[in-house]
């Protein structure tokens, strides 16, 4: 090759580099001054129409507080994504892969969007000092943060589903009193993510006296004859389903050929968003379901990001239906949490990027009331949040939403509450009891 | 006793479902000796299109005909840029040429098509219908009848058309067959482009069951243990080894499933699946090879 062609040659490779290097873009573009923010997403793979309304959300919410409010006290913040498929190996891999920051600027919190890897990641993030933040899942017991320091199961652990599942039974019933003699049948995904509830469960039928009956259902769950057919032996009050992806809507129809009545089940946080109830199409019309991310476009915040992102084209939602779905709005809470605990720890540690244990004590230290919700325009979006040491998850409440055929209505009085300070001790005693099998030494109740 | 017959319908019904599968797998194993990995992403990609078409206001009959003109133009090309290269070549060979190709299927899926989660409306309702004491869901039958149709037909084109008995012959024993004048490539396009309807066939009734998502290529996984009992090369038999499957599974779930405290399903199967392969490796009405020593 002669030596003009080779330059020429050399020329166009440093050309493409450098308009590469442009085309990365701002957001991924991160400068001392930045909060960087890893996103593990799964946009490919068998759950993907989950997850990419949520990625929307929290990526919609970081433009607009970066646009329109000039960052965290002035500190943009910027992200990259890491696809995991929902597979745990490499969920694993994502978080290895962007645990020590990028461009000088540390990783605050991560947002692992997986049962299974934020659980495999419990112990990494304690040696690499990275809070695990799991909005309505992850390990339960984990609400104890003097055992579990890094670990935030935030707003509604999986035992507050079930409790505020039954609490809304018995308020449709006319009081507590009422759940004696009920059947409660839970249909449950075979997993560990679907057994979370089995110990609460049994605690509260105990408790109140209803009976507890629990009917699992394998991985996918595109089948469930056999299970349906139980429950039109066993002829429940009430179901409370606790599926992911094609379990639910497979559940719901098969309950529509069994004649089991869509309005008395009630599905969990993972059975209740828009993509859960579309495929099963005229069957789920009256299906009910517990949330901590109630759907709608009218909260104050969901306006302002409208007029701000989604209007002006800078919206991450491909589908625009998907605006103020139950997903979508489940990425903005997560947004929001977020950012008030980069902005609590700011207070304590200076205006500036924040590390991971900065960031564990703003969450520990985090107390979004009605107020600060107000000025957020998440008030009935999002729940106030109060949390410690010994409190990981702060909320514990969710709205009961039912499917019209169309679009999701709040049908409960406001939050329905979990029976928090009856659940406490147990996850406190399973705690203890982990922290003995690992040999931990439990924090202090409170951190300074 | 209702409850147990009940069940035991259910489970036969739910079985018919994954024999529809199975039916594509053993089309192309008859033909060409060739598990083919795909058939659950061709499944997905057949409901995926007719959807998307149903969606953008096409009419059913012709949402149903591009999506089987597509399916076809998708076997012509496989045979094409994937298999003609790969003629005479290992089993294991063409097995892993299907896996990349499943790959490439879903992944084509979602390029053109996204992955949003859709609905489908076949209109058939899935609604309980009471038959003597026992209840049994109208869309099951429907699923069952269908079934039914499908293997007719395929029994027709294997036994009573010139093309079926050269893909027969291309099945006993592809060499002799070819020194006769068969073209294989041809016979090739052709058992696809069928494999590829009966994706169609099955897509729509597990898309308007489960919604059109892309678990929908999960349906394979119960699809093997029923032509591990049916047989490989057998149309009959994958519908012997679903019904076998969906009864065994749905007795088990209730009656099994009690006594161990959790769910067997996943695994009953393959348990099923084992026991017959112990007994009889090649299944109920698979061709056992035969060998001069």
């Amino acid at each position: 090759m002669s030596k003009p062609i080779l330059t020429a040659a050399r020329r166009a490779l440093a050309g493409a580099v450098a308009l590469s290097a442009l085309s990365v873009g701002a957001e991924t573009r991160a400068e001392p001054a930045k909060q960087y923010f890893p996103l593990a997403t799964f946009r490919v793979g068998a759950y993907a129409s989950s997850g990419i309304p949520v990625w929307a959300g929290e990526i919609d919410y970081f433009r607009y507080v970066n646009d329109v409010e000039g960052g965290i006290n002035g500190v943009k913040l910027v992200w990259d994504e890491c696809e995991t498929e929902w597979a745990v190996e490499k969920g694993v891999e994502c978080y290895e892969r962007v645990k020590g920051g990028k461009d000088g600027s540390p990783v605050p919190i991560f947002l692992p969007h997986g049962d299974p890897i934020s659980k495999a990641l419990t112990e990494k993030s304690v040696s690499d000092k990275i809070p695990i933040v799991t909005i309505a899942y992850g390990r339960t017991e984990s609400i104890d943060g003097r055992v579990f320091p890094y670990s935030f199961p935030v707003v509604f652990s999986f035992w507050s589903e079930a409790s505020s599942t039954i609490n809304y039974i018995a308020e449709r019933e006319g009081g507590k009193d009422k759940l004696k003699g009920l059947k409660i049948a839970t249909v449950y995904h075979d997993s560990p993510y679907g057994k979370e509830t089995q110990t609460p469960l049994a605690y509260l039928a105990k408790t109140y006296g209803f009976e507890d009956i629990q009917i699992p259902v394998p991985h996918p769950g595109n089948d469930q004859s056999a299970q349906w057919a139980k429950i039109r032996q066993i002829k429940p009050d009430y179901v409370f389903l606790r599926g992911w992806g094609v379990m639910t809507p497979v559940a719901i129809k098969t309950a529509a050929k069994t004649g089991f009545p869509v309005d008395h089940i009630i599905g969990g946080v993972w059975s209740g968003s828009e993509e859960d109830v579309r495929p099963a199409g005229a069957a789920a019309k009256g299906y009910l379901a517990v949330t901590p991310f109630p759907a709608g476009a009218d909260f104050e915040i969901s306006k302002k990001i409208k007029a701000e992102i989604v209007d002006k084209g800078k919206s991450d939602l491909k589908d625009p239906k998907s605006f103020g779905s139950v997903y979508y709005n489940s990425g903005l809470d997560e947004g929001i949490i977020a950012v008030e605990a980069i902005r609590t720890a700011q207070k304590k540690f200076g205006v500036g990027p924040i590390n991971g244990e900065q960031a564990q004590w703003g969450l520990e230290h985090l107390d979004i009331d009605d107020a600060r919700l107000k000025e957020i325009g998440a008030f009935g979006l999002e729940q106030p949040l109060k949390l410690s040491a010994k409190d990981h998850e702060g909320g514990g409440a969710g709205k009961i939403i039912q499917w019209d055929g169309e679009k999701w209505n709040i049908v409960s009085n406001g939050w329905v509450n979990s029976d928090r300070s009856l659940l406490l001790p147990l996850i406190y005693e399973r705690a203890a009891a982990y922290a003995k099998e690992k040999g931990i030494t439990p924090r202090a109740d409170a951190t300074n | 006793m209702s409850f147990f017959l009940e069940t035991l319908v259910g489970g036969l019904l739910a079985g018919v479902m994954y024999s529809l599968v199975a039916i594509g797998f053993v089309l192309i194993y008859k033909a060409s000796g060739v598990f083919n990995f795909a058939q659950g992403s061709m499944v997905l990609f057949a409901a995926l299109t007719f959807v998307t078409l149903r969606e953008a206001h096409w009419s059913f009959p012709a949402a149903l005909a591009v999506t089987l003109a597509i399916m076809v133009a998708g076997a012509i090309a496989i045979e094409r840029f994937v298999l003609r290269s790969l003629v005479n070549q290992s089993d294991l060979t063409l097995f892993m040429a299907t896996l990349g190709l499943s790959f490439v299927i879903e992944g084509l899926g979602q390029l053109l098509m996204g992955a949003s989660v859709h609905e489908l409306d076949l209109g058939i309702d899935d609604v309980p219908i009471q038959i003597g004491f026992i209840q049994v869901s109208q869309f099951d039958l429907v699923a069952a009848a269908t079934a039914g149709a499908l293997v007719l037909i395929l029994s027709i084109f294997f036994n009573f058309t010139r093309t079926g008995v050269s893909l027969r012959a291309i099945a006993d024993d592809p060499l002799a067959a070819q020194s006769i004048g068969i073209q294989l490539p041809a016979l090739w396009r052709i058992v696809w482009g069928v494999a590829g309807g009966v994706a169609l066939v099955a897509g729509l009734l597990w898309g308007a069951r489960q919604g059109v998502q892309f678990s929908l290529t999960l349906v394979v996984l119960k699809a093997l243990p029923v032509l591990i009992i049916g047989g490989f090369t057998s149309i009959g038999g994958a519908i012997v080894g679903g019904l076998l499957i969906g009864a065994s599974d749905s007795l088990a779930e209730i009656y099994v499933g009690n006594l161990l405290g959790g769910s067997v399903s996943t695994w009953f199967a393959y348990v099923v699946a084992l026991v017959f392969l112990l007994v009889r490796p090649a299944g109920l009405f698979g061709e056992r090879p035969i060998e001069r020593v």
